[in-house]
């Protein structure tokens, strides 16, 4: 059982009743009434628990080696899933899969960040990271899309993109910046969620879309805790510290008005039942596709741009300069 | 007159509604019952390996497939509708034996060039198509080849549907010189024209696909494929051995080595492929199109 620091006390009772249970069937004792006082006492300590995380608590939760991946959702949401490889330039990046299918009927193109789900397949999928030709891959395949009038739908799920020389010398911060430009005129619909860890620019570079959802325990920010906190405090010891200051867990998102939608998740966390997870993202991502597919293309695109414009904190003085 | 009018002789348009197999092309079976595997030198029954698409039984290798049976494996049978069979070279720069090995290659292989195009449906699915085949002059492609693809193209454009194509080609036809090259560019624009209207190019490339074939259309598909261990590149691997003073690895320019290099969508077996195919002309039912 793979729990988190914070779920200890609920962990401790599940056993506990796991124990009396396991007495009541090899023994003569009755202890059914006390099992039923313990469960709801369980019932009452998991709504406590789950129902006040801390954005450090949502930040562990984002990052559980069981939570659900891309490849789960699209197993769960999309019919006939047909991945397609390459940048047509340099390489196929595994960090990101990407293909079409369809949803309740619509073609659609899917992409999304790809961790590995047990340390062989991490080291080929680079932890989920992206190279330049994985977002070059994403860009191409959007353009596709949009060729065809097929609906984009982006999984987010990365630390970050790859931090290092082959990235940078392919030019990391050019395919990232590339994706941002073309997302924002795309004259297809584009949905991103993020299901996992938003990092920074390696996730806007698939993140720049009509709506911008995301599970209840994910994070987005514009770098790790750990990272802030070395940067801001010179101690990545920190970094609880950091993740309750930088506004990064979904309800922080939504305050700011960054996400339009909170997709709440199984009580536990999505990895308790991915299935059901997907289909609480399922409730969401369909009437929104549905909706965004009645508006015209320059409208939609008009609109996303008002919807980044908005986006932003700052103060104003008349200078007279200008009016 | 326009300038392909003095090269090539003046016919009318003829469509064939017979499905392609000629008499000839029928007869063609390969040598004898059984067959060995050049590969993995397993031996079988030629009928066997008919019935299995031309795929080795023990390592996958997959035989190069004649036109007509491409046909027969994943249209719907009586579906096809084959375009422009009459037309053929008119040697237009009158090279030296060009001739004889054309009249050779129609008779070993029934037919009149090395590609068949036409029109066709997969599980109801309308498409035009075009088939190369590397048993008419290695597939290379001279002025026939590309005006055929581009007629083909066009009919895609008029039609309103797509264009799937599976090119096994050794490049450019060296007796039809830089007209050859310019079916590059012809054949391209085609492409073009009906990619800007909306229309869908699928590529499958089989073994092998090289040279000018490989840098033009076989490359400019929506979707570019690949058949397993088919051979596809640009310049030879003796020519850049020589000229990089390097051994290359043995997996060099094969649709897999490509496909880590960035440069199919994916590789698809042959028993897979009409499924695939299905699905893609399915997908693009809707949304498809004129924009
Ligand atoms: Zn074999």
């Amino acid at each position: 059982m793979t729990g988190l620091e914070f779920e200890k006390p609920v962990r401790d009772l599940q056993e506990k009743i796991a124990e009396l249970k396991k007495f009541t069937s090899t023994s003569e004792v009755d202890l059914s009434d006390e099992i039923e006082k313990l469960e709801l006492r369980l019932k009452k300590l998991e709504d406590d628990i789950y129902n006040s995380m801390t954005p450090w608590d949502r930040v562990q939760m984002a990052r559980h080696p069981n939570r659900p991946t891309t490849l789960d959702y699209i197993s769960y949401l999309f019919e006939g899933f047909f991945e397609l490889h390459g940048d047509r330039t340099y390489g196929d990046d595994a960090a990101i899969v990407a293909g079409i299918a369809k949803y309740h009927g619509q073609p659609v193109t899917v992409i999304g960040h790809q961790r590995g789900r047990d340390t062989k397949e991490n080291i080929q999928r680079t932890f989920g990271m992206p190279h330049p030709e994985g977002y070059r891959k994403a860009l191409r395949l959007m353009k596709q899309a949009e060729k065809f009038n097929r609906p984009i739908i982006c999984l987010i799920d990365t630390k970050g993109a790859y931090p290092g020389k082959a990235a940078e010398e392919r030019g990391q911060s050019e395919a990232i910046a590339r994706n941002i430009f073309e997302m924002a005129g795309l004259t297809v619909p584009v949905i991103c969620v993020v299901i996992g860890e938003g990092g920074s620019g390696g996730a806007l570079a698939l993140g720049v879309g009509d709506r911008l959802f995301m599970l209840e325990n994910s994070t987005y920010s514009v770098i790790s805790p750990e990272g802030a906190a070395a940067l801001l405090w010179k101690d990545a010891g920190l970094a609880k510290r950091a993740a309750e200051t930088m506004k990064i867990t979904a309800p922080d998102l939504r305050a700011l008005g960054i996400v339009d939608e909170i997709i709440p998740e199984v009580r536990g966390g999505a990895h308790r039942d991915a299935k059901r997870q997907a289909e609480l993202m399922d409730e969401v991502l369909k009437p929104a596709i549905k909706q965004l597919l009645t508006m015209e293309q320059t409208s939609l695109v008009d609109q996303r741009y008002e919807k980044y414009k908005r986006i932003g904190g700052y103060a104003e003085q008349t200078t007279g300069l200008k009016d | 007159m326009a300038i392909k009018n003095m090269f090539t002789k003046q016919k009318p348009k003829k469509i064939k509604y017979a499905t392609i197999p000629s008499e000839a092309a029928k007869q063609d079976v390969p040598e004898g019952i059984m067959q060995k595997c050049p590969k993995c030198k397993k031996i079988m029954y030629t009928r066997e390996l008919q019935k299995n698409l031309h795929v080795c039984f023990g390592c996958g290798y997959h035989y190069p497939m004649r036109a007509h049976e491409r046909i027969k494996s994943l249209l719907d049978e009586g579906s096809f509708r084959e375009l422009d069979a009459g037309l053929s070279t008119a040697n237009p720069l009158q090279f030296p034996d060009y001739e004889e090995k054309i009249a050779a290659d129609r008779k070993k292989t029934g037919l009149n060039e090395a590609i068949v195009t036409g029109v066709g449906s997969i599980d109801g699915y309308p498409s035009a198509f075009a088939f190369m085949d590397s048993s008419f002059r290695m597939g290379s492609m001279g002025s026939v080849v590309g005006e055929k693809i581009t007629r083909a193209v066009e009919e895609a454009i008029r039609l309103r549907i797509p264009f799937i194509i599976f090119t096994a080609s050794g490049g450019a036809r060296m007796q039809e010189g830089v007209l050859s090259l310019m079916q590059m560019a012809k054949t391209g624009a085609a492409f073009k024209r009906l990619s800007d209207r909306g229309g869908l190019i699928v590529s499958v490339m089989t073994h092998p696909t090289t040279g000018g074939v490989s840098a033009s259309f076989a490359s400019l598909g929506d979707f570019n494929f690949a058949e397993p261990g088919a051979l596809i590149g640009f310049a030879g691997r003796r020519i850049i051995e020589q000229t990089i003073r390097e051994k290359l690895p043995e997996d060099f320019q094969t649709a897999e080595f490509l496909l880590k290099c960035g440069q199919l969508d994916a590789v698809l077996h042959r028993s897979e492929m009409k499924e695939k195919l299905s699905f893609l002309l399915d997908i693009h039912q809707t949304g498809g199109g004129e924009r």
